[in-house]
C-alpha cells in the first residue's frame, strides 16, 4: 500500500516534470503569459508528489515495511527509530528520494518567489529545473528504484551500514551536502534561463539567485565542515581531511562557487567578466553532478559508493548533455557577453578578485585531476593507483597559503585604483596581527615554511578584516552619534553582503589557524597498557583504569576507561570504545575526544586483550582542532547575514550613486 | 585598435604560459606520488624497479608469520598471495580484525633490505558487510569483559 503510494506518485511526478519541460518552452515562445501558471503549477505539484513519496518512504522506514525493497535493504527492527529515519539518506535509492525532494522543495520556492516577474527568465528556468528533476525521476523508476516489490516479505533486515548509524553527525552531513549540492542548481536554472531568454546582458539573473546562491554555498560549506567533523570523530585516525575522492567531490564545486561569489561582484560593480560568470556557474552545477556520480556510481569503493549498477551511464549521459547544451548556449549568446568596464589599475580590487578567481580555478582543476587520475588510469592503461595525500598537499599548500593573503589584502583594496597612504593605513592592523602570530608559531617551534608563512598571512587576514567592522564603526560614532552596539549592527545591515563576507573570511581565518596549528604541532603516543599504567602525550596524561563491555539495543560495546590526570588528580574521564553490530563482524573504532579552547585530546582504542587485563590506546594531542569547527560556524553565520534582507537601502543608493561618505567608501 | 589587439594576444600569451607551467606542475607531482596498488608476486617482479616507491601491497596475513611486540608496539608479519611473499614490518597496534589468513592492504615503501615499511596497515572488508558467524560475536568472543559493570 505504502509502496504503491510512493512508487506512483514518483510515476505521476516524472510525468508533470515532463509535460512541464514541453510545455513550457511551447508557451514562451507562443508569447501566451496566460499559459504560464500551468507551468508554475508543474512545479509545485512536482514538489506535492515528491514529498508524499519521501514521507512515504519515511514512513515504510518507521513502520518497518520490509515488502518495500529500500526498507529491507536498510532497515531492521532493532534499529533505534532515529537511525532509522535518517536511513532515507543511508543508502543510494533513498539518497536519490531525498535529493528529489530537495530539488522539488528549492524549484517550489524559487518559483513562487519569482512568479510575477515579467520577462522569460523565470519561466525558461522554471523549465530548466522541471527537466533536472525529470532527470532524477528517471534515475527514481530505472536504476535507483527504492520502491520494488520484495516476495517474499521479510520478518527482518540487516540495518543500516554500521559506519552511518554509529554517529549523530550522520544526521547533519547529508542534508546540508543535499541542500547545498542541489541549492547550486538555481543559480544554473536561471543563467540558463537568462541564456534561453536572451536577458544575459543584464544581471537580473544574478540579482535573482544573489541569496540562493549564498544559501546553497552556506550549506555546502557547512556540510564539508560536518564531514569533516564526521570523519574526526567516527573513523579513529585522528584526522579530518584524507583528500579522499568523496571529500573531493564536495570540494570541488565549492571551489568554483566560492569564485562565483566573489567575481560576480566585478560583474554588478564594474561589468564585466560576464562570459566568465556564466561558465563559472554553469560549471559548478556540473561539478555537483560529476561530484554525485563519483559518490553514487560505485566507481569509487568508499562508505559513500553503495552499488555497482548502471546508474554511472545515466549520470554520464546526463553531464553530457549538459555540458553540450550549455556549450551551445554560451556560444550563441556570446555577443551579448562582452566587457563594459576595463582593468583601471592593477592595484584595486578588481585585480585581487581577478586572481582570487585565478587561484580557485587553478585549485579546482588541481584537486580535480588527482580525483580522476585514477579512473582514467586504471581505464587507459588498466594499472591501479591511488593519488597520495603527498600529490595534494604539495600542490594545494601554496594555493591555500595565497588565498589567504589575497583574503586579507583584498577587503583593504578599493576598487578601480588604490591610493597609497590609505591602503598602508588599512593594512597595518593586518601586518602587526599577521607578524605576532608568525612569531608566536616560530617560538612554538614551527620550522615549516609554509606553516609559518599560514600563520602570517591567517593573522594578516584577520586583522585586515576585523579592521573594516572596526573602521566602519567609528565612521558611524562619529557621523551619526550613536552607541558603539547600535553603529555596528547598522553598519552590518546597511550592507549585508559585504560585512557577512567578512565574517565568512573570519570563520575562514579560525578554520585555517586549527588546519595549520594541528597539521605542525600534532603529537601522538601509541602504548599497550594494564590498568592503573599511564601514557603522556604533549604534556597530557592518561591513565587506564579498566576495560568493560555492554549490550546496547543495536549494538555491543566494548570500552576503556581513560582517566585525565592533573599530578594525582582525575579531572576527566574519556571511554573511546569499539562498537559491534551485528551485520558486521569487523568492530567500528568511537573515538572520544575531550575538547579545550587550545585543543584536543583524542583517545582511540586500537586493540584490547579478550579478558582486558591490557589494552592498546592511541592518545592524539590535536592542537586548535576546535577551531575548525567553530570557524565552520562563523563562516555559517557570515552566509547567513548575507542572505538576510537588507535594512537599509541608504548605503546600497548611495554607493551606487557614487556618493562620498564614509560608509559608501569602499563598498562591494 | 592595435593596442587593444596587442593586450588581447599579450594576454592570451599569459594564459597559455599559465596552463603550460600549470600542467608542467601538475605532471610533475603526480609523476612522483601516485601509489601503485601491487600484490606481492608484481611487486617482487618488478626488481629494482620496487624498491623505496610508494606501494599499496595486498594481499593476506600469512599464517604464523605475525610477530607482534606489545611493549614496544612493534610488528612484524608476511603479506602473501600465494605466489609471491614480503616481510612487512610495521609500528603500532594492528586493526583489531587483523590476524592469520586476513586480506589486508599495506601502505609504504619496499626497502633495499628487503623488508616492506609500512607507514599504514589497513584491514581488507569486503565490500558487503559480513554477519559474524556463530562464535565470532563480542558476547561469545569477550565474554569475561561484557559481564564486566561498566562505568
Amino acid at each position: 500500500m505504502t509502496r504503491l503510494l510512493a512508487s506512483n506518485a514518483i510515476v505521476v511526478a516524472a510525468a508533470v516534470t515532463a509535460l512541464g519541460a514541453v510545455f513550457g518552452p511551447v508557451a514562451i515562445r507562443r508569447g501566451r503569459r496566460e499559459w504560464l501558471m500551468y507551468l508554475y503549477a508543474a512545479v509545485y505539484t512536482n514538489f506535492v508528489l515528491v514529498s508524499l513519496s519521501t514521507l512515504a518512504l519515511v514512513y515504510g522506514l518507521v513502520s518497518h515495511d520490509f515488502s518495500i525493497s529500500y526498507v529491507a535493504q536498510v532497515g531492521s527492527r532493532a534499529t533505534p527509530t532515529f537511525y532509522t529515519i535518517i536511513s532515507l539518506w543511508g543508502a543510494l535509492e533513498g539518497s536519490i528520494v531525498f535529493w528529489a525532494w530537495v530539488l522539488g522543495m528549492y524549484a517550489a520556492a524559487v518559483v513562487w518567489f519569482n512568479r510575477t516577474r515579467e520577462g522569460n527568465l523565470v519561466p525558461y528556468a522554471a523549465t530548466t529545473l522541471l527537466a533536472v528533476a525529470l532527470f532524477f525521476h528517471i534515475l527514481l523508476l530505472g536504476p535507483a528504484n527504492p520502491f520494488q516489490a520484495v516476495f517474499p516479505v521479510p520478518f527482518d533486515g540487516p540495518g543500516p551500514n554500521p559506519l552511518l548509524q554509529n554517529h549523530i553527525l550522520m544526521a547533519v552531513h547529508p542534508p546540508l551536502l543535499y541542500l547545498g549540492y542541489v541549492g547550486l542548481t538555481v543559480p544554473f536554472a536561471f543563467a540558463v534561463g537568462a541564456m534561453l531568454s536572451g536577458e544575459v546582458a543584464d544581471d537580473a539573473w544574478i540579482r535573482l539567485t544573489r541569496r540562493w546562491t549564498i544559501t546553497a554555498w552556506g550549506f555546502l560549506t557547512a556540510a564539508i565542515i560536518a564531514g569533516m567533523w564526521w570523519s574526526y570523530e567516527v573513523l579513529g585516525w585522528g584526522g579530518y581531511w584524507a583528500w579522499d575522492p568523496v571529500e573531493n567531490a564536495s570540494f570541488i564545486p565549492w571551489l568554483t562557487c566560492t569564485a562565483y561569489l566573489h567575481s560576480v561582484m566585478v560583474q554588478e560593480r564594474r561589468g564585466m567578466l560576464k562570459l566568465w560568470n556564466l561558465n563559472l556557474m554553469v560549471g559548478t552545477f556540473v561539478l555537483t553532478i560529476l561530484g554525485t556520480f563519483l559518490t553514487r556510481s560505485g566507481i569509487i569503493s568508499s562508505v559513500h559508493a553503495f552499488t555497482q549498477g548502471t546508474i554511472g551511464y545515466f549520470f554520464l549521459g546526463f553531464i553530457a548533455i549538459v555540458l553540450l547544451a550549455t556549450l551551445v548556449l554560451v556560444a550563441g549568446n556570446s555577443d551579448k557577453l562582452g566587457s563594459e568596464g576595463r582593468l583601471d589599475a592593477p592595484l584595486s580590487r578588481e585585480t585581487a578578485f581577478l586572481l582570487n578567481n585565478l587561484f580557485f580555478t587553478v585549485f579546482m582543476f588541481t584537486v580535480l585531476i588527482g580525483t580522476l587520475f585514477p579512473l582514467v588510469a586504471e581505464a587507459v592503461r588498466g594499472v591501479k593507483v591511488s593519488v597520495g595525500t603527498p600529490f595534494f598537499n604539495r600542490m594545494s599548500i601554496p594555493m591555500m597559503v595565497t588565498l589567504l593573503f589575497l583574503m586579507g589584502v583584498g577587503p583593504a583594496l578599493p576598487w578601480r585604483k588604490a591610493a597609497g597612504p590609505e591602503l598602508q593605513r588599512r593594512l597595518l592592523p593586518g601586518v602587526v596581527v599577521g607578524v605576532v602570530l608568525a612569531v608566536a608559531a616560530l617560538i612554538a617551534g614551527a620550522r615549516n615554511a609554509y606553516a609559518v608563512l599560514a600563520f602570517l598571512f591567517a593573522g594578516f587576514a584577520l586583522g585586515v578584516n576585523v579592521e573594516e567592522f572596526v573602521r566602519g564603526t567609528i565612521a558611524r560614532v562619529k557621523a551619526h552619534g550613536e552607541a558603539w552596539p547600535t553603529a555596528l549592527s547598522r553598519l552590518v545591515s546597511g550592507n549585508r553582503r559585504r560585512y557577512g563576507g567578512y565574517v565568512a573570511h573570519i570563520g575562514v581565518v579560525m578554520v585555517a589557524l586549527g588546519v595549520t596549528a594541528s597539521v605542525t604541532f600534532k603529537a601522538e603516543q601509541e602504548a599497550t597498557l594494564k590498568p592503573g599504567e599511564s601514557l603522556t602525550v604533549a604534556g597530557h596524561t592518561v591513565r587506564f583504569k579498566g576495560a568493560w563491555g555492554r549490550e546496547e539495543q543495536q549494538r555491543q560495546v566494548i570500552g576503556a576507561t581513560m582517566e585525565v590526570m592533573a599530578g594525582d588528580r582525575v579531572t576527566g574521564i574519556i571511554e573511546p570504545r569499539m562498537n559491534y553490530y551485528p551485520t558486521s563482524s569487523s568492530p567500528v573504532p568511537t573515538p572520544q575526544v575531550r575538547s579545550m579552547l587550545t585543543g584536543d585530546l583524542y583517545l582511540n582504542l586500537m586493540a584490547f586483550r579478550p579478558d582486558g587485563s591490557t589494552i592498546t590506546v592511541k592518545a592524539i594531542w590535536e592542537p586548535l582542532v576546535p577551531w575548525i569547527w567553530m570557524g565552520g560556524l562563523v563562516l555559517c553565520i557570515g552566509a547567513i547575514i548575507g542572505v538576510l534582507p537588507q535594512r537599509q537601502r541608504l548605503a546600497e543608493a548611495q554607493s551606487a550613486s557614487g556618493a562620498p561618505s564614509a560608509l559608501a567608501e569602499g563598498q562591494p | 585598435m592595435t593596442m587593444r589587439k596587442r593586450t588581447k594576444w599579450g594576454a592570451l600569451a599569459a594564459v597559455g604560459v599559465l596552463v603550460i607551467a600549470f600542467g608542467w606542475l601538475i605532471y610533475g607531482g603526480l609523476d612522483s606520488n601516485v601509489v601503485y596498488f601491487l600484490t606481492p608476486k608484481e611487486l617482487l617482479a618488478k626488481g629494482v624497479e620496487g624498491y623505496d616507491k610508494p606501494v599499496r601491497l595486498g594481499g593476506q596475513v600469512k599464517p604464523g608469520s605475525v610477530v607482534w611486540d606489545e611493549k614496544a608496539l612493534d610488528l612484524r608479519f608476511s603479506v602473501t598471495d600465494g605466489t609471491g611473499e614480503i616481510a612487512v614490518h610495521s609500528r603500532g597496534a594492528p586493526p583489531q580484525m587483523f590476524k592469520d589468513g586476513q586480506g589486508v592492504v599495506v601502505e609504504g615503501r619496499y626497502g633495499r633490505d628487503g623488508v616492506f615499511m609500512s607507514t599504514s596497515l589497513m584491514v581488507k572488508h569486503s565490500n558487503e558487510y559480513k554477519a559474524p558467524t556463530k562464535g565470532e560475536r563480542p558476547t561469545e568472543m569477550y565474554k569475561s569483559l561484557m559481564k564486566s559493570p561498566g562505568t
